[in-house]
């Protein structure tokens, strides 16, 4: 009886669907946002093509590749040679598709203000050392702004991601404590803080959670109106997360972009380089045993690095570099 | 106060809190469905059942493709769990000496008890890896895993409860074991078969954890069983950990229909069996 | 013919469960090869240098369980002997159906309830009012975040009501009628006829009944993932965020890399294993007990 209906609704449900194979990638939060509108848009442009992009974390799109249960990954962190050389059956190949920046969110009572910050007092925060919203240094970098004698609740990631590689990567990089004690990686032994599921999960978190900071990508901030500081970058500039600091980060590393495109672009020079800036990077494999997903793929890196850049902008992230485009669309052909 | 005073007393008071406890415990179910319709009956709309998702922060986007592919891998896992839960149960009850139906027995019991996560494990190692692809398959197999146990302990129960001299009727009248089981002892114990069968879809129809490695997800329809695909219980887990204003209402809209589903699930299995006093009598 | 059939079907039973144990045994060889028995009590959980203990989560999953059981057994076993000895028949059938439908509400949808209306609860109500009155104790002292230990073993206590409460009025109902006469004869109130003679002789099935729930809190997954914070480290304070066995699986399986890394993940998987079968024998055979005893239907 039950059995019945499911069956006729299953029936009517397989004559609604198309025939067409779907694609499927999964990886990183941090482009997840201009990921999907990506697909929807090239799926209405080719209506035969679907490509299914679920974002469970960087570490997430390496694994999966890896194991070979997914046709594509994504990560904001380069693979590592080790994770390259373990993958026997292709070689991947990263294709950078846009730059953006990770940003402090912070949820403070009484604040409406932006708040500075350095990467000596980010690492502290994140190391548990600094962990009452009114200390000193805190204070000392942004004076006539009323911070409460709260404790400060720090959100991090609990999976596995490419934008805490990014934030790790940064941190390593200001603050040797941070270097020593902890480190960089996508899934590191946080000191202190609660854990949330992407970017997403850290961005509710600290919507939720008062008196709390964490680090997303800049459009998640953005799209949920959530308060995000300036950094100290190593030119000594306080500069806030935008498409002219992130590309300026960018600038310099056009030019010395290396052939496989696996670069960090973390605390770059510039005076208005905003520090925590990163390109992300579709992971796909060099051989494509399925035509028409090889084809699927292909016309999707071209229209990506063309019209799709198009869209960056406009989601608070930064389109790639005319030379880096250029590079890249010499690497689709070695795709097989 | 005297002694009987105070005994009376206590009496009075420890019978009090007991119905205290009953009622508090009782209205939980109410507290929850309350929630769920005060949270979730606006959204549940046309939108809801029709369209598919949106990215985040468009709005008028819908689970229907969730709808639809919890449906498919429930009907996978039907599909699997039920001639075992229902075969395996005619086993133990209508065969089977000693060691083997008990060894069964423990094993199943076994399977009952393992954590679903784990579940969500072995249909990852065993399904997902070497099929290289998340599927609905996965997830239906996983879900079957939790099925099985439920639907042999009540065909054995209810097979059980059919008296032999039905068996010994049908055996006199020169109709083969086979022919008696199918015929006559099946059909007398049928109530409480179904009521297996509807309870074990109840279970699993709102399972999430062992969806999580195995079905995945989907933005679109799943063109093909070895897709992966949308479910509501990882819908709702996912919009309700999102910050999006927009999935957190659709989250409530999802887990009040689940909610609804699993609830009418167990009341129809109740009344069916309800009403297996009535033909065992005849 | 029909009993080779059915048997292949029963037997599949049999076989795929001891394929489960076997793919858990061999999935964390790698884990159980690099950290042995010491997995069992290190402290870290680092996926950078690849150092793997699975501490934090067992007594994250062992204090968040017990924790529940002290909340819902009082009131559970309380509701049982209203239940079983006061209400009368059809009000007590009528409440034992909706608390067992409680049983049926997925796991997904306590979590959806407990982070949208539990955890603000417990972050501007409760956790500030425990700190003012008992931060004295290393056990409410911290910040209040909502997320934590405690909002898990709030929603794990409503999850495990259902199975004390079914089970143990069950034991109580299976008590002879005799033993609460004779208690009645001697002058006992009903409370103390109840409480002194009846529970006693029902106290197997009732244990039994804590054992089962035991085991269903200690595998909760969702609800659990939702509300307990993420945080991989020990803490004192029940206002603190942790981790259990099934969140932390269920959050980082789908992207462990590195061969280490899955097989810890796995082998937490084969330890959760192992505690829910060990209690579930122990449940089988208490409840076992009882009905043996009471019964009057074999």
């Amino acid at each position: 009886m039950k059995k019945h209906l499911l069956c006729t609704s299953l029936l009517a449900a397989v004559t609604v669907m198309p025939a067409a194979d779907t694609i499927n990638g999964a990886g990183a939060t941090f482009p997840a946002p201009i990921y999907q509108k990506w697909f929807e848009e090239f799926h209405k442009a080719h209506s035969d093509v679907r490509i299914n992009y679920q974002p469970i974390g960087s570490g997430g799109g390496i694994r999966q590749l890896t194991e070979g249960t997914v046709d594509f990954g994504a990560s904001d962190m380069p693979m590592t040679d080790a994770q390259i050389k373990a993958i026997t059956k292709f070689k991947p190949l990263h294709f950078p598709t846009v730059l953006g920046g990770v940003v402090p969110t912070y949820n403070v009572s009484g604040v409406s203000s932006e708040l500075k910050f350095t990467g000596e007092t980010l690492a502290g925060i994140f190391l548990g050392t600094i962990n009452k919203w009114n200390d000193p240094r805190l204070k000392r970098d942004n004076p006539g702004v009323n911070l409460p004698s709260e404790d400060i609740t720090v959100a991090h990631r609990s999976d596995a991601s490419g934008t805490s590689f990014v934030w790790t990567d940064y941190l390593s990089k200001v603050s040797p404590e941070w270097k020593g004690k902890v480190g960089a990686n996508t899934s590191v032994n946080w000191p202190v803080g609660l854990g949330g599921k992407g970017n997403e999960g850290v961005a509710g978190l600290v919507k939720q959670t008062p008196n709390s900071i964490g680090y997303v990508e800049l459009i998640y901030a953005v799209q949920n109106k959530m308060g995000y500081g300036s950094l100290k970058n190593a030119a000594g500039t306080f500069v806030k997360a935008d498409f002219n600091t992130v590309t300026e980060a960018a600038a310099g590393s056009a030019q010395s972009m290396p052939e496989d495109f696996r670069v960090s672009i973390t605390n770059a020079a510039g005076k208005n380089a905003y520090p925590v800036s990163t390109f992300t990077w579709l992971l796909i494999p060099d051989k494509i045993p399925n035509a028409a997903n090889k084809k699927a793929l292909t016309d999707f890196l071209k229209w990506m690095l063309t019209v799709g850049q198009q869209d960056a902008q406009g989601m608070s992230y930064a389109p790639l570099p005319k030379a880096v485009v250029a590079k890249e669309e010499k690497q689709i052909a070695l795709i097989k | 106060m005297n002694r009987l005073a105070r005994r009376n007393f206590l009496n009075n008071a420890m019978l009090s809190l007991t119905g205290l406890f009953t009622l508090l415990t009782v209205s939980i179910l109410f507290v929850i469905l309350g929630f769920l319709v005060w949270n979730g009956w606006r959204s549940v709309d046309l939108n809801f059942f029709t369209k598919l998702p949106l990215a985040a922060g468009e709005m008028g986007g819908g689970m229907a493709n969730a709808i639809v592919g919890s449906g498919v891998v429930i009907l996978i896992s039907i599909a699997i769990g039920v001639p075992v839960g229902f075969l395996g149960g005619i086993y133990l009850a209508e065969f089977g000496g000693k060691t083997v139906p008990m060894l069964i027995r423990y094993t199943a019991d076994l399977l009952n008890g393992v954590p679903s996560i784990v579940i969500g494990i072995f249909a990852w190692t065993v399904i997902v890896v070497p099929m290289h692809h998340f599927s609905a398959w996965a997830g239906g197999f996983a879900l079957s895993l939790m099925m099985i146990p439920i639907g042999l302990r009540a065909t054995e129960q209810f097979l059980r409860a059919v008296p032999n001299s039905l068996r010994e009727g049908s055996l006199a009248l020169g109709a083969s074991k086979t022919r008696t089981i199918l015929s006559v002892v099946v059909p007398a114990a049928k109530q409480g078969i179904l009521t297996g069968l509807i309870l074990g879809v109840a279970r699993i129809a709102g399972e999430t954890a062992p969806l999580l490695f195995t079905s995945l997800n989907n933005q679109f329809w799943a063109s093909k069983l070895g897709e992966p695909t949308a479910t509501l219980p990882v819908m709702i887990y996912t919009h309700a950990i999102s910050p999006y204003e927009d999935w957190h209402r659709q989250a409530w809209a999802a887990g009040l229909v689940l909610l609804l589903l699993v609830l009418a699930a167990n009341l129809a299995a109740r009344w069916v069996l309800s009403h297996v006093g009535s033909a065992q009598r005849g | 013919m029909a009993h080779l059939v059915t048997l292949a079907f029963a037997a599949s039973v049999f076989l795929v469960t001891v394929l489960l144990v076997y793919e858990l045994w061999i999935h964390s060889e790698a884990s159980r090869a690099k950290f042995g028995l010491s997995f069992l009590w290190k402290q870290t959980w680092d996926p950078v240098t690849d150092a793997f203990g699975a501490l934090p989560f067992i007594y994250g999953t062992a204090l968040t369980s017990l924790l529940a059981l002290l909340i819902s057994v009082p009131l559970g076993v309380g509701a049982a002997i209203f239940l079983a000895e006061l209400a009368p028949a059809r009000l007590s059938n009528a409440c034992t159906f909706l608390v067992e439908l409680l049983a049926a509400v997925p796991s997904v949808i306590y979590g959806l309830l407990a982070l949208f209306t539990l955890v603000p609860l417990l972050r501007s109500y409760v956790e500030p009012f425990l700190k003012r009155t008992l931060g004295f104790l290393p056990w409410f002292q911290g910040p209040a975040y909502g997320v934590g230990y405690l909002a898990a073993a709030l929603i794990l206590s409503v999850m495990t009501f259902p199975f004390i409460i079914s089970i143990s009025r069950e034991s109580l109902l299976a008590v002879p009628r005799e033993q609460r006469e004779a208690a009645l004869a001697l002058g006992a109130t009903k409370w103390e006829s109840t409480w002194r003679v009846v529970v006693p002789y029902a106290r197997l099935g009732i244990i039994g009944s804590v054992f089962l729930a035991l085991a269903r809190a200690l595998g909760e997954t969702m609800a659990v993932t939702m509300v307990i914070g993420n945080n991989t480290s020990i803490h004192a304070s029940l206002l603190a965020p942790g981790y259990t066995i099934a969140a932390i699986i269920a959050n980082e399986f789908t992207e462990a890399t590195g061969d280490v890394y899955l097989s810890a993940l796995v082998e937490l998987g084969l330890v959760l294993f192992a505690l829910t079968m060990i209690l579930n024998a122990l449940a089988q055979l208490l409840i076992l007990a009882t009905s043996s005893k009471g019964s009057r239907q074999e």
